[in-house]
C-alpha cells in the first residue's frame, strides 16, 4: 500500500479530475435526457420518433464507440478541442438515453386517473403538470435515476481509458505502464478512489429515496 | 394516443399538433441538410472512404469485411463466455447470500458491494495487469472474460436474489413442510421459478455484457472495436468504419432487447407464471434497466 501514499498527490489530483469530469457530464446528461424524455412523451409524432431513435441508438451502442466518434470523428469534421470535452460530450450523449428512460418511466408510472382528476377539477395543462404529475413522477424517478448516475460515474473511467488526462483511471495506467509499479496496489488505490465517490453518492441517493418515498 | 399528460386531442389540438409536426420535421430537415453539407465539405462522401466498406468490387472489400466478421465473432465469443461464467457464479453468490448464516453473510455482501462499486473497465484492467504479476499468464480473451465475469456476476447475483425474493412465501413454506432440505428447496422449487421470472432481466444483462466486451480494446483483445481501429489506421476513414461498427452493435443489441420484451410479455401472459402477475415482472424489468444503467459500461 506504500505506493498509494508515495503518489498520494497524484491520486488526489486524479480523484478531483474525475469529480470535475462527472459533474459536467451529470449536468449535461440530466438536461439533455430530460429534453429527450419530453420529446418522447410529446403529442407531436416527429419529436416522439426523434426521441425514440435517440434512445435506441445510444442505449444499444457501446460507450467506447460513442467516444471513438467524439474523439476521432469530430476532428475529421474540423471540430477540434480538448480531449476532456470530447470525453464529456461522449458520456453525456450516452447517459442521456438512460436518463430519458428513467424520467419517462417515472411519468408513465403516474396513474392516468391522477391527470384526469386534475383536468376534471379544472387545472390547466401547466398546473396539472407542475402540481399533480411532476411531484409524483419525481418520487418514482429517484431510484432508477440514482442507478443511472452511479453508472455514469463508473463509466467516466472508460473516458479515462481513452485518455482524458489525469483522471483516476489515467493515474492507474501511468503508474503501472509508464512507471512500471506493481499493478495490485496501484489499481486497488484506483478502485478505492471510485468507491469513495460511488458509495457516498449511493448512500445519499438512498436517503433521498427514503425521504420522497410514498406508499401507493 | 392517450397519455397521462394530455387528453385525446380535439380538432383544434389536432391542428396545433399538425403545425408542430411540420415545424419539427422542417427543423430536422434543415439540420440534416446542414450536417450533410458539412460532411461533404470535409470530403466524407468520397468513394475513397466508403468503397472498401460498401463496394464489393473494391479489392479491399473482402479483406475489410473478413476483419469485421472476425471482430464480431471475437466479441460474441467473449460475451458468451462472460455471460456463462457470470450466470454460474452469480447464482452461487445469490444462493450463498440467501442461505448464509448471519456471521459470514456480511462478507458475501461486502464482496458484492465492492465489485458493484468499481468500474467494469477497472475490473478488466485489473485482471489484465495483476494476474500476470501473480504468475497467471493467459490469452487476452480470458483476462477480458475474467474482468467481465467479476463485474457482471454480482449484478446477476442481485437479479437472482430479487427473483427468489419475489416468489410467494408459500412456495418455500410448502417445500419445507414436505420435508425438503434447504438445498433441495432452492434447487427444486425456488430457483426454477426464479429463473423464469428473471429471464427478461438476464437477456437485458446480456446486452450490457455485449457492449462491455468492446472494452477489450484496452487489453488488445481483437474484438469488433479494435479490429475497426486497425481498419481505420490503414484506410483513414474513422467516421465511416465506426458508423458500420455502431450499426452492427445497434442491430444485435436491439434484437436482444426486443427478445427480452417478447419473453417478458409471454411470461406475464402465461397462467403458469408464478410471479404475482405482470407487476412483479415489470418491477424486475425496471431493476434490470437500472442494472443496465449500473453496468451500462461502454
Amino acid at each position: 500500500m506504500g505506493v498509494i501514499f508515495d503518489n498520494f498527490s497524484l491520486y488526489v489530483d486524479g480523484f478531483l479530475t474525475t469529480l470535475k469530469f462527472c459533474a459536467f457530464a451529470l449536468v449535461g446528461s440530466l438536461i439533455i435526457g430530460t429534453v429527450i424524455a419530453a420529446f418522447r412523451v410529446s403529442p407531436v409524432p416527429p419529436l416522439r420518433w426523434f426521441g425514440t431513435s435517440w434512445v435506441n441508438v445510444f442505449r444499444n451502442c457501446p460507450l467506447t464507440v460513442v467516444l471513438f466518434f467524439c474523439a476521432f470523428g469530430l476532428p475529421e469534421l474540423g471540430i477540434n478541442g480538448e480531449y476532456f470535452w470530447f470525453g464529456v460530450l461522449g458520456l453525456v450523449l450516452y447517459t442521456s438515453a438512460f436518463v430519458c428512460e428513467a424520467v419517462r418511466s417515472g411519468i408513465n408510472a403516474v396513474p392516468a386517473g391522477q391527470a384526469e382528476a386534475a383536468r376534471a377539477v379544472g387545472l390547466t395543462f401547466q398546473q396539472s403538470l407542475s402540481i399533480v404529475i411532476m411531484p409524483q413522477a419525481f418520487r418514482t424517478v429517484v431510484p432508477p435515476l440514482g442507478s443511472v448516475i452511479i453508472a455514469m460515474i463508473k463509466n467516466s473511467a472508460i473516458a479515462g481509458a481513452f485518455g482524458v488526462p489525469g483522471d483516476l483511471f489515467d493515474v492507474g495506467e501511468v503508474l503501472t505502464s509508464a512507471q512500471g509499479l506493481a499493478a495490485v496496489p496501484v489499481l486497488t488505490g484506483v478502485a478505492l478512489g471510485y468507491l469513495a465517490i460511488t458509495i457516498p453518492v449511493g448512500l445519499l441517493l438512498g436517503l433521498l429515496e427514503r425521504k420522497v418515498a410514498i406508499a401507493r | 394516443m392517450s397519455s397521462v399528460l394530455y387528453d385525446a386531442p380535439g380538432p383544434r389540438a389536432k391542428r396545433r399538433i399538425l403545425v408542430g409536426s411540420l415545424i419539427a420535421a422542417a427543423g430536422a430537415v434543415v439540420v440534416l441538410v446542414l450536417v450533410t453539407i458539412k460532411l461533404d465539405q470535409q470530403g466524407q462522401f468520397e468513394s475513397e472512404k466508403w468503397a472498401p466498406l460498401t463496394d464489393p468490387s473494391d479489392p479491399r472489400f473482402p479483406l475489410v469485411w473478413d476483419l469485421l466478421g472476425e471482430g464480431l465473432q471475437n466479441t460474441l465469443i467473449a460475451a458468451a463466455w462472460a455471460m456463462l461464467f457470470s450466470l454460474v457464479i452469480g447464482t452461487l453468490l445469490a444462493v450463498t447470500r440467501v442461505t448464509a448464516a448471519a456471521w459470514y453473510r456480511w462478507a458475501v455482501v461486502g464482496v458484492i458491494e465492492f465489485l458493484r462499486g468499481i468500474p467494469v473497465v477497472i475490473a478488466i484492467f485489473f485482471a489484465a495487469r495483476a494476474l500476470p504479476e501473480l504468475g497467471v499468464d493467459l490469452e487476452p480473451l480470458w483476462f477480458l472474460v475474467i474482468g467481465l465475469t467479476a463485474y457482471n456476476s454480482v449484478i446477476i447475483a442481485e437479479i437472482v436474489r430479487a427473483g427468489i425474493n419475489s416468489l410467494p412465501k408459500g412456495q418455500r413454506e410448502a417445500a419445507e413442510s414436505l420435508g425438503l432440505t434447504r438445498g433441495q428447496t432452492l434447487q427444486l422449487v425456488l430457483l426454477p421459478q426464479a429463473f423464469r421470472i428473471m429471464l427478461p432481466a438476464l437477456i437485458s444483462q446480456l446486452v450490457v455484457v455485449l457492449k462491455d466486451t468492446s472494452l477489450g480494446f484496452i487489453i488488445s483483445y481483437p474484438e469488433l472495436v479494435r479490429t475497426a481501429g486497425f481498419i481505420v489506421q490503414n484506410l483513414k476513414n474513422p467516421i465511416q468504419t465506426y458508423l458500420i461498427v455502431a450499426v452492427i452493435f445497434i442491430i444485435v443489441n436491439y434484437a436482444l432487447s426486443r427478445l427480452a420484451i417478447f419473453v417478458e410479455r409471454r411470461l406475464s401472459r402465461s397462467k403458469k407464471s408464478v410471479a404475482g402477475g405482470p407487476a412483479e415482472t415489470i418491477a424486475l424489468a425496471e431493476s434490470s434497466m437500472a442494472a443496465g444503467g449500473v453496468a451500462g459500461g461502454a
